[in-house]
């Protein structure tokens, strides 16, 4: 470059490589018919878990000063791309990691130091949050399940849906109404998070969790809540200001979202161009007609143009700058380029891409949803437009 | 006990290798690299050696500066020292030259009681320097180990051979080279990475280690690599279809050329 500066730096460091590659090494002990035999069964995957439980790796964004490795969003996306790349599925390892930044952020220091070391070292499985509600989606502010105080503790009554991995988490995180909707004159105020002992409230039958029938493995359940009694310690932050809370991770998932859409991409890119160069049909491989050929290449370009919106979101959040546009439209491109790497690959194998021995049909479901949750691509679209453009607004 | 790995940082398996028909060597510049799956191997054993016995571990590679990534990856396996010997004055070293630096950075090293290498790295394979640093070093050298055991002050190999194996011992000080099947690598973890970042790595020119244009680089160089070339390409194979007698016809062949 002689004298003159670079003006940007696309190069990851050498501690970011060293991570994807331990992280890639890591995977390959964990092959295809591995997370398609769980996938088959409908299991948790408790040896994965495991392993990423005792390299660190789950606790990587909790500060070392509670016991983790204190990394950064970049570095968790990376370790979430590359296990979706490898073939498997990073929603667990997503939720160890992410769901905490609550707690970190808005918790009292009693709590951090209570918790936080024990996840770090995944004694304890925070990796359930419950927001969403039969009668509340997108519309989180419409939520129904209530707590009402008396004394020292909260009891909590109500129901919630789309909850995963419920069975296999030791804490969970619960959205419920404080304040009666029709009470409220602010209505992002009136909700309260809470840190719930799932397994003692399941014992003590105060959480009913019912097992949801979903195309995906990731342990989708509803769960009953009746008097479900939640000491007022473990309220997290201030009474009232759960919206504003979670609001407050949205941007750091969007990036991990949107890493995982891309290591999915980047796993059905190199599976199509791999079958397409092999499969030979009327005397030559497949890869070789442009119908085949093009929407393959043409998925691959908007990988990497999504993957560098990406890494330009993950360097804002870090660099404290405001993230909100760069982070939706990571998620929305990510699942976009994510979701037509899946259907050219698909289209690439043919009938075979159907077989379940191939992965292919079951990374085509996984990366789908991923166009619909955490949050759908329309009101990212509709942020965009009405929030960044100034649009007028639909909702 | 104190170990010393030496291994290479080599170009990644990914890359296709190409050779400089100028320098009539491999290219490594611009390309990826990772530390040799060969020298991981041997890192691992002697991981296993001191995490059973107690010590410590040291790696040292020669090598140009993107070398580092493959140095920080052997600190984050869980090297707690790692020594890069860095230096326009080794390049063109031959295997002699690079024994000669390898051993005098061993030489420098508090103490060593063993040195663990790969029996040969996986790009160029030449599988010499080992029993040369052990020359130089003036201890015996083990090769072929397909397991390894210390005792108190002697070092024991299963040494492979085409028949099975042979129990060999000797007294420490001494080398031991690595069979590539010895062990699955460790990858490392998260905390390694974390405790990597932290080790400086100790970077020796040839002046450091007190060698010359005698010593190592092209100048000291007794081989000269006169040509290369691209091994010849495989013929096509043959293909049997069965047609209720395959089997025979493959038997046949098998017999002809002797493999059963």
């Amino acid at each position: 470059m002689g004298d003159r500066e670079r003006g940007m730096d696309f190069a990851l460091t050498e501690e970011q490589h060293a991570i994807r590659a331990a992280v890639h090494d890591l995977c390959a002990r964990f092959p295809d018919v591995y997370w398609r035999e769980l996938d088959r069964k409908d299991e948790y995957p408790e040896g994965f878990v495991q392993e990423l439980t005792e390299g660190g790796w789950l606790g990587c964004l909790i500060p070392e000063e509670y016991g983790g490795a204190g990394l950064g969003i970049t570095e968790a996306s990376i370790i979430l791309e590359e296990i979706n790349r490898s073939g498997g599925n990073a929603i667990a390892a997503h939720a160890q990691m992410y769901v905490m930044g609550t707690l970190l952020r808005h918790g009292s220091e009693a709590q951090k130091h209570r918790y936080l070391p024990e996840i770090a070292r995944g004694a304890l499985r925070l990796q359930a949050f419950a927001v969403t509600e039969p009668n509340a989606g997108s519309e989180t502010t419409r939520i129904e399940t209530m707590a009402v105080r008396t004394g020292d503790r909260y009891v909590v009554n109500g129901q919630k849906v789309f909850i995963s991995r419920t069975q296999h988490s030791d804490l969970m995180l619960l959205l419920v109404r404080t304040t009666p909707y029709d009470q409220l004159s602010d209505k992002t105020r009136g909700l309260s998070v809470f840190l719930v002992e799932l397994k003692r409230a399941v014992a003590a039958g105060q959480i009913v969790i019912q097992p949801l029938d979903v195309m995906l493995n990731h342990q989708t359940t509803q769960l009953f809540i009746e008097d479900l009694e939640v000491p007022a310690e473990n309220l997290i932050g201030e009474e009232g200001m759960g919206f504003r809370y979670i609001i407050d991770g949205w941007n750091a998932e969007r990036i991990l979202i949107a890493s995982e859409a891309i290591g999915d991409g980047r796993w059905f890119v190199d599976r199509a161009a791999a079958y397409a160069s092999e499969r030979v049909v009327f005397g030559r491989p497949i890869g070789a007609n442009q119908g085949v050929q093009f929407p393959i290449a043409q998925a691959h370009a908007r990988i990497e143009a999504a993957d560098l919106m990406r890494y330009k979101a993950a360097w804002l959040f870090e660099s404290g700058q405001r993230c909100g546009a760069e982070a939706n439209m990571a998620k929305l491109l990510a699942s976009q380029a994510g979701w037509e790497a899946a259907n050219a690959c698909l289209d690439a194998h043919g009938g075979y891409g159907f077989v379940r021995e191939f992965d292919v049909e079951r990374k085509f479901r996984e990366t789908r949803l991923l166009m619909t949750a955490p949050i759908s691509n329309n009101l990212v679209l509709a942020f965009l437009g009405q929030n960044v453009l100034g649009m007028p607004k639909s909702y | 006990m104190h170990v010393v790995v030496c291994g290479k940082v080599i170009p990644d398996s990914s890359v296709t290798l190409e050779i400089d028909p100028d320098a009539k060597r491999m290219r490594r510049t611009d390309v990826p690299h990772e530390l040799d799956p060969a020298a991981a191997s041997a890192l691992e054993e002697a991981l296993r050696l001191t995490e059973q016995h107690g010590g410590s571990v040291t790696f040292v590679t020669m090598g140009i500066p993107d070398a580092s990534v493959g140095i920080r990856r052997a600190l984050a396996m869980g090297a707690s020292a790692a020594v890069h010997l860095l230096d326009d004055a080794f390049a063109g070293s031959d295997t002699l030259g690079t024994a000669k630096a390898l051993a005098a950075a061993i030489r420098q090293q508090p103490r060593f009681d063993l040195v663990v290498c790969a029996t040969e790295s996986s790009d160029s394979y030449s599988g010499i320097v080992p029993v040369q640093v052990a020359t130089l070093l003036g201890v015996p050298a083990l090769t072929f180990a397909k397991q390894v055991f210390v005792d108190g002050e002697t070092v024991t190999i299963h040494r492979q051979s085409e028949e099975g194996y042979a129990v060999v011992t000797a007294a420490l000080p001494a080398l031991v080279t690595t069979t590539s099947g010895i062990n699955e690598p460790r990858y490392p973890q998260l905390k390694g990475i974390m405790a990597a970042r932290k080790i400086e790595i100790q970077q020796r020119s040839a002046a450091d280690l007190s060698l010359g244009p005698d010593d190592v680089g092209d100048s000291a160089a007794r081989e000269r690599v006169l040509s290369v070339g691209a091994p010849p390409s495989r013929g096509a194979g043959r293909l049997i279809h069965d047609e209720g007698d395959g089997g025979r016809e493959i038997a046949d062949f098998l017999a002809q050329a002797g493999v059963i």
